[in-house]
């Protein structure tokens, strides 16, 4: 039997079930390159304008953390890509990691792929057939990145060299995930495993372009090679393209299949290279009531999500000392700023809206945390707690608890991150950190809305319990758009970040911060109490 | 003579559908109690309204002399449920997932725990998501067999589990059994609860059809009886209780109202008995008949109260 028959219907199979998906995934791509583009061509139309940003952004070592060395600055595309580049990259990556996890290592881990593989398949497959469906997506995706930036206007070549490496970009991460699926025996550790690839090459890339932009970052500059998003970047897309860069990508992509391959046959159908790692035998003495549980269950996503949050802070923190020139040039950007932040001072603009982003993170980790309340109430492992001689209210309040300690960590390491930096950056940690936390912190009470509201549907409305989804995005929306589309003062005050004292720039009133704590008390006790009466599905 | 838990007129409707339409339960303390009845029959909404999951729309319920909506930390302490359906979290291992479970019951016998982990050779260090469904059933188990309670609760306890193990569980039960607990359990497996069990109930369409023991159970069935005569007979036809009957010359096999067995065997001995078989009910008969289409017969032996 030849390694790749039946490769064309497990191909079919996994386009039946994820059409929409795959769909989504390159419209959501195009969709991006297509909005950033339009922006880029209005914000930056004249020739002074791109050299005031090649300027500012080109030399600052902050922004080349987010957006890449920066290469044709003074050109649209350049800072097309730029600005577009790494949340597009992203936008490839890990969805390819994921994919190809799923149609591999998934597959075989819930014993779908012994069904199937005792049918006519051959060894290599089903690798084979998640690859082809995951590339062709990223070809896809390249296509439709290349048709669009052609049709802005701007340059052929650039546009070409930009789409591939995109697509080659998503290759080698399906690589990453092809190979690093051989070694563990579940599909949740591969894709962690796989991201975390991500996570590194983009922290090496990051410490290699902000180097690189800070002038004589010596061997440090070298990093950015040793990340395949790096490639992706150095192929130079509109300023004198590489092409030889994208043959970098190809040779990876090729190694890393080889190497998942070679593996996949030295291994047993379900098994992985790495035996799964084995718990403790008996529980800690800690490990003894819900509330440990709780704790147990939500840290590992607390600390992940502290970390991104650190993370994030620590650039936008970064960046704000150098807001002033930034914008300073850039009339259109600078209004939007004082929108956003509600200050006429432009730094305190700027933080102010830092501080509200922080803000509904936090409210998202806050609703993933109060529906894991459904979530152990669907998937059935609520009833055996509840079984025992735990009551209902302790058990939610084991959970809510945890969300609120949340919540405040989150918060606290966001006001803690950016005071810092910024009053490191400036030389003024005693007058800029007290500040900037006090702007963290008043968010707290906005936060406990949106959980509220989320403790309210998982007692009322369990089905219901994902719109609570909405709210944040709803959240998003009003706070960054609300200004600039002009809505109307009832909608825009639907949000409770909009009644959140804009600090700093702003005296911090107590009445706003009382008023939305009750709102969020109502909110969960009355979620609460209904949960007590009904029914457990 | 006291109960482990009574229920009686238990109605409950999700939606339009009426899963429970009046189940009249009692167990005795000390007895192991089978409880059967096909896929969506009710088994598992009556055991959730017992534990005070779900609320009943009309019905009583004493549990352990209490109420299992108002008293559940009370109640809670003194039984251990094992779910048909065992969902456990992925990154906790079997051991740590037994001593929570335990602990949150409140007592959880170290020596015991040791033994059982060994009888149904499960390694307490795999992470549950590692765990085959068989697997998954023994940790909740031994956390179930492990704690010092009163009253078992099991749901389907063995759908997952090999020959062998299923061996271990009933030995297992009967231990239970004899340090005088009371055990529920629900079970698909007939010659499980044949073995097991002291009483049963069978339940159907949200109604218990039959309780008592299997011997009483027996009494409203069929006995198979096959004879072969010293001569041919006659009138057997006209006795009450006789059905299916088919005579061959001297070979007679007919099906008898058990309760009608006496009068059937007075006649045949009148004709010269050479051989004689005769086969009680199966517990299986008994259930299929349950399966079949027809009307359920509100057929009820012994003290369904």
């Amino acid at each position: 039997m030849t390694p790749l028959v039946g490769i064309r219907t497990l191909a079919g199979l996994a386009l039946r079930r994820d059409r929409i998906k795959l769909l989504l995934w390159v419209l959501l791509a195009a969709g991006l390159v297509a909005g950033t583009a339009s922006s880029i061509k209005g914000l930056y139309a004249t020739l002074a304008e791109r050299q005031q940003y090649a300027v500012t952004i080109g030399a600052n070592p902050a922004s080349a953390v987010l957006g890449g060395p920066g290469f044709g600055l003074s050109t649209l595309g350049g800072i097309t890509v730029a600005e577009v580049g790494s949340t597009l990259l992203a936008l490839v990556a890990l969805p390819s990691i994921l994919l190809v996890v799923r149609y591999t290592r998934t597959e075989e881990q819930t014993g779908r792929a012994e069904l199937v593989g005792s049918a006519v398949v051959g060894r290599h497959a089903r690798l084979a057939a998640a690859l082809l469906v995951v590339g062709g997506a990223n070809l896809m995706i390249a296509a439709a990145t290349i048709a669009v930036l052609i049709g802005y206007g701007l340059p052929v070549a650039g546009s070409l060299a930009f789409g591939l490496a995109v697509a080659g970009t998503g290759l080698v991460f399906a690589g990453v995930a092809a190979a690093v699926a051989q070694i563990t025996e579940n599909g949740r550790t591969a894709s962690g495993s796989a991201a975390a690839v991500f996570g590194l090459a983009f922290i090496l890339r990051a410490v290699g372009d902000a180097s690189a932009a800070a002038q004589g970052g010596g061997v440090l500059k070298s990093l950015s090679w040793l990340s395949p998003i790096g490639w992706a970047q150095q192929v130079r897309a509109y300023d004198a393209e590489r092409w030889w860069v994208l043959g970098l990508q190809l040779a990876a992509f090729i190694a890393l299949v080889g190497a998942g391959a070679a593996l996949s046959v030295r291994r047993d159908v379900g098994a992985g290279l790495v035996p799964a790692r084995l718990g403790r035998s008996e529980a800690a003495p800690s490990l003894a009531s819900t509330w440990a549980l709780a704790w147990r269950l939500q840290r590992g996503t607390l600390i992940g999500w502290t970390v991104g949050v650190a993370v994030g802070a620590g650039v936008f923190g970064a960046i704000a000392h150098d807001i002033d020139g930034m914008v300073a040039t850039n009339s259109d950007a600078a209004r939007v700023f004082a929108e956003l932040g509600g200050s006429r001072v432009l730094v305190d603009s700027y933080l102010a809206w830092v501080l509200s982003l922080t803000g509904i993170a936090a409210a998202a980790y806050a609703v993933g945390a109060v529906l894991r309340l459904r979530l152990e109430e669907t998937d059935l492992r609520a009833e055996p707690v509840l079984a025992t001689p735990v009551t209902r209210w302790q058990w939610a309040a084991s959970h809510l608890v945890g969300a609120v300690v949340g919540i405040v960590t989150l918060l606290l390491t966001a006001g803690l991150v950016v005071g810092l930096v910024h009053g490191l950056r400036g030389g003024d940690v005693d007058h800029e950190l007290p500040r900037v936390l006090t702007g963290a912190l008043v968010q707290v009470p906005a936060v406990l809305v949106v959980a509220g509201v989320a403790i309210a549907l998982f007692g009322l409305a369990p089905r219901g319990c994902a719109t609570a989804w909405l709210v944040v995005v709803a959240a998003l929306l009003i706070s960054q758009l609300g200004g600039i589309l002009r809505l109307n003062r009832w909608v825009t005050d639907l949000s409770p970040f909009a009644h959140v004292p804009k600090v700093p720039g702003h005296e911090v009133t107590a009445a706003p911060l009382i008023w939305l704590t009750a709102v969020a008390t109502l909110l969960a006790v009355a979620g609460l109490t209904r949960f007590r009466l009904r029914d457990l599905t | 003579m006291s109960y482990a838990f009574q229920a009686q007129g238990l109605v409950k409707r999700f939606g339009k559908t009426t899963a429970l339409a009046g189940v009249d339960l009692a167990v005795r303390t000390g007895e192991v109690h089978g409880f059967l009845g096909p896929n969506g029959a009710g088994k598992t909404t009556t055991i959730r309204i017992l534990l005070g999951l779900l609320r009943a729309d009309a019905g009583w319920v004493s549990l352990l002399g209490g109420d299992p909506w108002r008293d559940v930390t009370e109640l809670h302490r003194r039984l251990a449920y094992v779910p048909g359906d065992v969902s456990l979290w992925p990154t906790l291992s079997g051991g740590e997932t037994i001593d929570l479970l335990g602990r949150l019951r409140g007592r959880l016998d170290g020596r015991r725990r040791a033994d059982l982990l060994d009888r149904f050779e499960l390694d307490p260090r795999k992470k549950a998501r590692a765990y085959s469904k068989g697997n998954r059933q023994k940790v909740a188990l031994v956390a179930a067999l492990a704690s010092n309670v009163e009253l078992l609760m099991l749901d389907e306890p063995t759908s997952g589990l090999d020959p062998l193990m299923e061996e271990v569980f009933q030995h297992c039960i009967a231990e239970v059994r004899q340090e005088g607990r009371t055990v529920l359990l629900a079970s698909h497996i007939l010659a499980e609860v044949e073995r097991l069990c002291d009483r049963l109930s069978i339940i159907r369409d949200g109604r218990i059809v039959e309780t008592g023991t299997l011997s009483e159970l027996r009494l409203l069935t069929r006995t198979t009886i096959q004879a072969d005569l010293g001569q041919p007979p006659n009138g057997l036809d006209r006795l009450s209780g006789v059905h299916d009957l088919d005579v061959k010359g001297t070979r007679v096999s007919c099906h008898v109202d058990t309760g009608q067995l006496g009068p059937v065997l007075r006649h045949l001995a009148d004709h010269g008995i050479r051989s004689l078989v005769s086969r009680p009910a199966t517990l299986e008969e008994l259930f299929l008949r349950h399966y079949q289409i027809d009307p359920p017969r509100d057929a009820r032996v012994g003290s369904p109260r």
